[in-house]
């Protein structure tokens, strides 16, 4: 059974069909053959299931071609026996398909919805309209159509030409809990020590719910010509899902409740979750809070009294790394296009301190934990040590804060003011 | 007020809002005053129709005979102004599976036929008269099994006919009466397997749906509303969605020779009388 384009000794482009009939898929295979041809156009079509003639009467009403059934005798080669191309045994002709001007309207004013690779001139465009809703980038998109409403459907406001890159590299770094971690590792130190850890998990598992749940409520924001961009923060989402997994899992080892969730941790989140501009919640939990997390997690890789959690503080940070490159990378981008958003970033940071001033800041507890994590035991030394360690650690937030401040193109006095109003709570 | 020109339409499937809606919008863009009145039955359309309540209905072909009988016991006349290019020239088929002894429509008397509503011209009508020209009567030359689904929708709803095939795959039938579009349809969504059935008699070519409208009707304004549905365009994208949703690629105008095989099952089974009464017992209204 192939299709036979040029093919008939009378020049008429013909398909065998062989014992096949339009109830087991032979339509697939007139298609094929009434592809090249334009309105108007016969196709011979030979087989010798018993009905075909019957069904292709049908199929051709259907989708708008003409039929004409070969009166016995007539057919092209009549009962010939030999096949389009000569030589090959064949079926005689059954009929004639005469292509209808419908079948491809489809195809008539249809679209380019850009280019597929994202590295190619005019493959991502300013403004997706909104009719190309769904549709592959790089798609023939048949015009009309729903118009799905996707909030963030200018290039300005949500690209960054370091999408691809960063999601690839965020697929290539998945890692499975259950096997990139040894969950057998042993824990050593004193119970006051293990206290600490868990109020460090259970603060690290609020502020990645905040990193969860912001990316996601923008992910369906997006229009999908944007995919690269989509995929990146859907592999974001889905870090964040594992990190609160570890942790949680982390805090839970010794069998001890989780600790305290305060009242200003959870308000210094809130304003993340209720900033509704993209950039600005991007700025604010990325540039700002993700940024710092990504200090916090490398002094847990290099403090934490037990190997397990410095396993688990080295993986998580690798992905926040990514995610705030992800959000700088956008954020450089837009401000290239739009300087004012940097105005916009500076009030936004002014309103959460204002809207924080209130609260009492980061968790008195955490502080003091993070104190005895670093410090590995409960002696003066060691707390001398671990008090350091976190003097320390606040330095480096405060240096990593403005450094990419830089980046978006923040002064020195102006990065020094802003990175001096981020919330105390860290995220 | 002048009303603007008011289709009868029957909801047999919600889609049919879509497309009445659609179709209204498309109209309104031509210039031309278009609504739609939906019948949850084709005798209410009908009786609606003769009571001047639209000025053109959506006819199945049932719909057709009994408008045209009860126009002509009325003195009037009922016109077929255009229909679908799918709906012309279609046939049904009696279908038995493709193991079966059925080699010849003799050897069904005494056997069991399964068919689609009460009321469906193309799954129990058309088939069943086909049937009883070629002497074998339903009820007495064989045993007639029903699927009467939607009845009052005249058959549109394609639940009794997948029943009927469903019926004759699980051996409780010997044979089912289908649209031949259904035999592929069916093929394709799997309730037939491939090679699963054959044809053992087919029915002449007959017409579906019709636009008809009575004599009453203004007819330079009925010729305007022709005038455009035939100038709806596959290749125009906010017209297309439309005709695929009613099954069409472009409509023509309308003929009544095609109904002639319908009028003479529904006399010959006693679903109408010549005024257009219905005959056939328990049929809801």
């Amino acid at each position: 059974m192939t299709t036979a384009p040029p093919a008939g000794r009378s020049g008429v482009a013909a398909v065998e069909l062989g014992p096949l009939g339009l109830d087991g898929g032979a339509h697939v295979l007139v298609k094929l053959g009434l592809a090249g041809l334009g309105a108007g156009d016969r196709l011979a079509v030979r087989g010798h299931h018993p009905e075909l003639a019957a069904h292709l009467a049908i199929w051709c009403r259907q989708q708008g071609h003409r039929w004409h059934p070969a009166r016995a005798g007539t057919g092209d080669e009549p009962g010939s026996g030999s096949g389009p191309e000569g030589g090959v045994p064949g079926d005689p002709i059954v009929g004639l398909v005469e292509r209808g001007a419908a079948a491809s309207a489809r195809w008539q004013g249809a679209e380019r919805a850009g280019h597929p690779d994202p590295a190619r001139a005019h493959a991502v465009v300013a403004a997706p309209p909104a009719h190309w809703g769904l549709a592959a980038r790089g798609a023939a998109v048949e015009p009309g159509g729903p118009e799905p409403a996707f909030r963030l459907a200018r290039r300005d406001e949500v690209w960054t030409d370091r999408a691809a890159g960063l999601y690839a590299q965020a697929a290539a770094g998945q890692w499975d809990p259950a096997t990139a971690i040894d969950w057998s590792l042993p824990i050593g130190h004193s119970p006051e020590v293990e206290a600490a850890v868990v109020q460090v998990m259970t603060f690290l598992v609020e502020n990645e719910e905040a990193a969860l749940v912001v990316p996601a409520r923008f992910l369906g924001q997006v229009h999908p010509h944007f995919r690269e961009m989509q995929q990146a923060l859907a592999v974001t989402v889905a870090d964040e899902a594992r990190h609160i997994e570890v942790f949680t899992r982390r805090a839970s080892m010794a069998g001890r409740p989780l600790a305290l969730s305060t009242v200003g941790g959870r308000a210094s989140l809130q304003t993340l979750l209720d900033e509704p501009d993209f950039s600005t919640a991007s700025f604010l939990l990325s540039v700002m809070g993700e940024g710092t997390f990504v200090s916090l997690l490398s002094f847990l890789e290099r403090h934490a009294p037990d190997p397990l959690t410095r396993r688990i503080a080295h993986l998580t940070r690798n992905d926040e790394a990514r995610h705030v490159a992800l959000s700088l990378a956008h954020l450089e981008q837009h401000v290239t296009a739009d300087p004012a958003l940097r105005g916009r970033l500076t009030r936004a940071a002014e309103a959460r301190h204002r809207a924080l001033q209130a609260t009492a800041g980061l968790n008195e507890d955490v502080f003091d934990a993070l104190v005895l994590l670093a410090a590995g035991e409960a002696s003066p030394t060691a707390i001398a040590s671990g008090w350091r360690h976190v003097q320390a650690l606040q330095a480096e937030m405060a240096d990593g804060r403005r450094a990419r401040l830089a980046r978006l193109g923040f002064g020195t006095d102006e990065a020094e003011a802003i990175a001096a109003l981020h919330t105390r709570n860290f995220m | 007020m002048h009303r603007p020109f008011t289709l009868g339409a029957v909801a047999y499937d919600p889609k049919v809002v879509t497309i009445w809606e659609g179709f209204a919008d498309w109209f309104a863009g031509h210039g031309f005053a278009f609504d739609y009145v939906l019948y949850s039955s084709y005798e209410a359309q009908a009786e609606a129709h003769l009571a001047g309540h639209v000025d053109v209905t959506w006819d199945s072909p049932l719909a057709w005979v009994r408008t045209r009988r009860l126009a002509a016991a009325a003195g009037r006349e009922a016109r077929a102004v255009a229909m679908r290019d799918t709906d012309q020239d279609l046939t049904s088929v009696v279908l038995v599976r493709a193991d079966s002894d059925l080699t010849d429509v003799a050897q069904l008397a005494g056997r069991t036929v399964a068919c689609g509503a009460v009321d469906s011209p193309q799954a129990t009508l058309l088939p069943l008269a086909h049937l009883a020209g070629l002497g074998l009567d339903p009820g007495s030359g064989f045993q007639v099994k029903r699927f009467d689904v939607m009845v009052t929708k005249h058959g549109d709803h394609v639940g009794g006919e997948r029943d009927a095939v469903k019926a004759l795959l699980a051996g409780e039938a010997d044979a089912a009466c289908v649209i031949d579009g259904n035999r592929l349809a069916f093929a394709r969504e799997g309730t037939i397997p491939p090679d699963g059935v054959r044809v053992l008699t087919q029915t002449a070519p007959y017409d579906h749906c019709t636009m008809t409208v009575l004599d009453d009707v203004d007819m330079s304004v009925t010729d305007r509303f022709v005038e455009l549905l035939l100038s709806m365009s596959f290749d125009d994208p906010a017209v297309r969605p439309l005709l695929e949703l009613e099954g069409l690629r472009e409509w023509r105008a309308g003929r009544t020779e095609g109904y002639r095989q319908l009028e003479a099952a529904v006399d010959r089974l006693r679903f109408y009388g010549p005024d257009g009464s219905i005959l056939v017992e328990g049929y809801p209204r």
